[in-house]
């Protein structure tokens, strides 16, 4: 039953986060909950809660991924040149970068690597590879993208939906089927998985390849928002997904993560990055540090009911 | 070459400057060796000294790290050269300035990462985010170039060797020192490769974290100054590249990303390493997208043929 309540905790916590955000909102411009405005304000969470989603995928297995910003970026600018102008190539050019992604998942395996230095050399690969394909900013996302990305189904705003989309592909994906304990079975006891007979070199493969393929998604959808791209375009996410998943009720170490989790911590994320600190009417100096000091007391109050709800 | 020089984690970082240096050199005919080493050794001294720092808190275990760098390294330019206000009668006091604003952020990432439970990588995330915004009302509108005497003793040379690379040698000697011949040095080891051990065994595991980040920290406001010395003038983004580049030179130099193994010496191969990197590509002539894929190509190919977890830290685990 404690484990149990422990498990509750950890889902409860980042919607308290949330709420409290909201609550936040609410206060200071009754006007912005309505289907308008969460359309507007949540515009960028769908890319931001696919980042974190893939980021929560490497996390999950014990590794962090410090490429996954300029990944974004260099899949936005696929998107806005090679997709638009020549699909087959484009979309063959996006799977090949999930390739790359799960070839990564081998080599770090295999060799036994720190991912941090591999995923940070790999950050700059991307960077490169995103200049090289747009040297500057531009390009035009396809037609359908965009159509997508501003669709206004009825009843709940599109990122609310596309969003719970996510967080139930994901959670089903990780904690309902057999092969997602497996993969999480990783992060927190690697040597009994192997011994049970399951290649970790295809469990590191497949956490990678799901990575790969959620930035994908996620650089696609910010296209889709953006319409056109420019090779710094997702450098943020980096950062911003990492939060997202610690935030979300995920550990560094010992494949505790939460999908739900991480998706509403992606919102937050979302949220707190510049609606909240408009309606605040923060100055433009000190709008970052806003960012940073809303991070601080979101994290430290987590931090503080999780010890709570440890010890009572 | 021996077994015994081979097996250091360090030597491949140097061996990889060399090879760097001589394709650069082979490709430029030899002409403007003595310049490009004299180049390489002035820009490696920011790396090293923020390299040190990193070096430190990573030693401390997984999970630490410090990215507040830039953003301290930022802050620390605008203060001290404010500081000095162009008067090279203030060049002490500036420094000071410099290293007690990179003590202040360390600590304040230690107190975060302390009494609020935040894992450091978010905390000094978050902190960075503070600390950026502080340079960016701060420095608005201020006296930022450096005293004529500042600017030019930090690109003094001596039989081309750059002053300030001799002192960054004496400064890494001293934290070699530090962390292997002293208490606190190794209380950092311990921490590093067992807090919970260090802890049974009596060691002030928090008191060292504590001196650990604001070590860090001051050596971040250090390079700071020494950047704006060197560059004439301070500026918000002066530290952006050291993000990435600190966390690289300890790695590609042979210090455990697990902890509690730091390895001095392999701060220079790699810092010089990567600076001899850009140089190489830039008397290539490539454009920048092609120089990051290849630093970045490299920096992958290093780590996959040297650098294995196992390998870099035997009979640890």
């Amino acid at each position: 039953m404690p484990r149990l309540s422990a498990r509750l905790m950890r889902e409860l916590l980042p919607l308290l986060s949330l709420a409290l955000v909201l609550a936040a909102i609410a206060w200071l411009n009754p006007r912005a909950i309505s289907y308008l405005g969460f359309t507007l304000m949540l515009n960028l969470a769908v890319p931001i809660a696919l980042a974190t989603v893939a980021q929560m995928f490497v996390i999950a297995g014990n590794d962090l991924d410090l490429s996954i910003g300029p990944f974004v970026s260099f899949i936005a600018c696929i998107g806005a040149t090679w997709l638009a102008d020549q699909p087959v190539t484009g979309i063959l050019l996006l799977a090949a970068s999930v390739g790359i992604y799960a070839a990564l998942g081998l080599l770090i395996q295999w060799r036994n690597l720190p991912s941090i230095v591999v995923t940070l050399g790999m950050s700059f690969i991307w960077q490169g590879l995103a200049i090289l394909v747009l040297p500057k900013p531009g390009g035009a996302a396809p037609a359908w993208l965009q159509a997508l990305m501003n669709a206004q189904p009825p009843l709940l705003p599109f990122p609310i939906l596309a969003t719970a989309v996510i967080a139930l592909v994901a959670w089903f994906a990780l904690m309902r089927t057999s092969y997602g304990a497996i993969l999480r079975g990783s992060g927190g006891n690697k040597a009994s998985i192997t011994r049970a007979g399951w290649s970790s070199l295809q469990i590191k493969a497949v956490l990678f390849a799901g990575a790969g393929l959620f930035g994908v998604l996620s650089g696609l959808a910010l296209l889709g928002v953006t319409t056109s791209a420019d090779a710094n375009i997702g450098n943020g996410y980096t950062l911003l997904s990492i939060a997202g998943v610690i935030l979300g009720g995920g550990e560094f170490v010992g494949g505790v993560v939460s999908p739900v989790g991480a998706v509403v911590g992606a919102l937050t994320m979302a949220l707190v990055a510049s609606p909240l600190l408009t309606f605040l009417n923060i100055p433009p100096d000190w709008q970052v540090g806003a960012n940073g000091i809303i991070l601080i007391v979101v994290l430290a109050t987590r931090a503080q009911i999780g010890r709570k709800a440890k010890t009572a | 070459m021996s077994k015994a020089l081979l097996s250091k984690p360090w030597i491949w970082s140097f061996l990889g400057a060399a090879i760097v240096f001589i394709a650069a050199i082979s490709f430029t005919g030899g002409t403007g060796a003595g310049g490009m080493i004299t180049t390489a050794l002035a820009l490696a001294v920011f790396m090293v000294v923020v390299g040190l720092g990193q070096m430190a808190v990573i030693t401390l275990g997984p999970g630490n790290v410090d990215l507040s760098l830039p953003a301290n390294i930022g802050l620390a330019s605008a203060v001290s050269m404010t500081v000095m206000n162009g008067s090279d009668g203030l060049v002490v006091v500036g420094l000071t300035a410099a290293l007690a604003c990179g003590l202040a952020i360390g600590l304040a990432n230690y107190l975060m990462i302390r009494a609020l439970r935040i894992p450091p990588i978010v905390a000094t995330l978050s902190s960075s985010f503070v600390v950026q915004s502080i340079d960016i009302a701060y420095g608005r509108g201020l006296q930022i170039k450096p005293p004529p005497g500042f600017a030019a003793f930090t690109n003094l040379q001596l039989a081309g060797v750059p002053v300030c690379a001799l002192l960054t040698i004496l400064l890494s000697t001293a934290i070699a020192v530090l962390l292997r011949r002293t208490v606190y040095g190794c209380s950092v080891l311990a921490v590093g490769q067992n807090a919970r051990a260090a802890w049974f065994a009596g060691l002030a595991v928090e008191r060292t974290r504590a001196i650990t980040y604001g070590l860090c920290g001051m050596l971040g406001g250090l390079d700071g100054a020494l950047l704006a010395g060197y560059f004439q003038g301070a500026n918000v983004d002066l530290g952006n590249e050291y993000l990435l580049s600190s966390i690289a030179v300890v790695v590609i130099g042979g210090t455990s990303v697990a902890g509690g193994k730091p390895n001095v010496a392999g701060i220079w191969g790699a810092s010089l390493f990567l600076v001899l990197l850009l140089t190489m590509l830039n008397t290539f002539g490539v454009s920048a997208g092609v120089r990051l894929v290849a630093t970045g190509a490299v920096i992958v190919a290093v780590i996959a043929a040297a650098g294995s977890r196992g390998a870099a830290a035997p009979g640890l685990k």
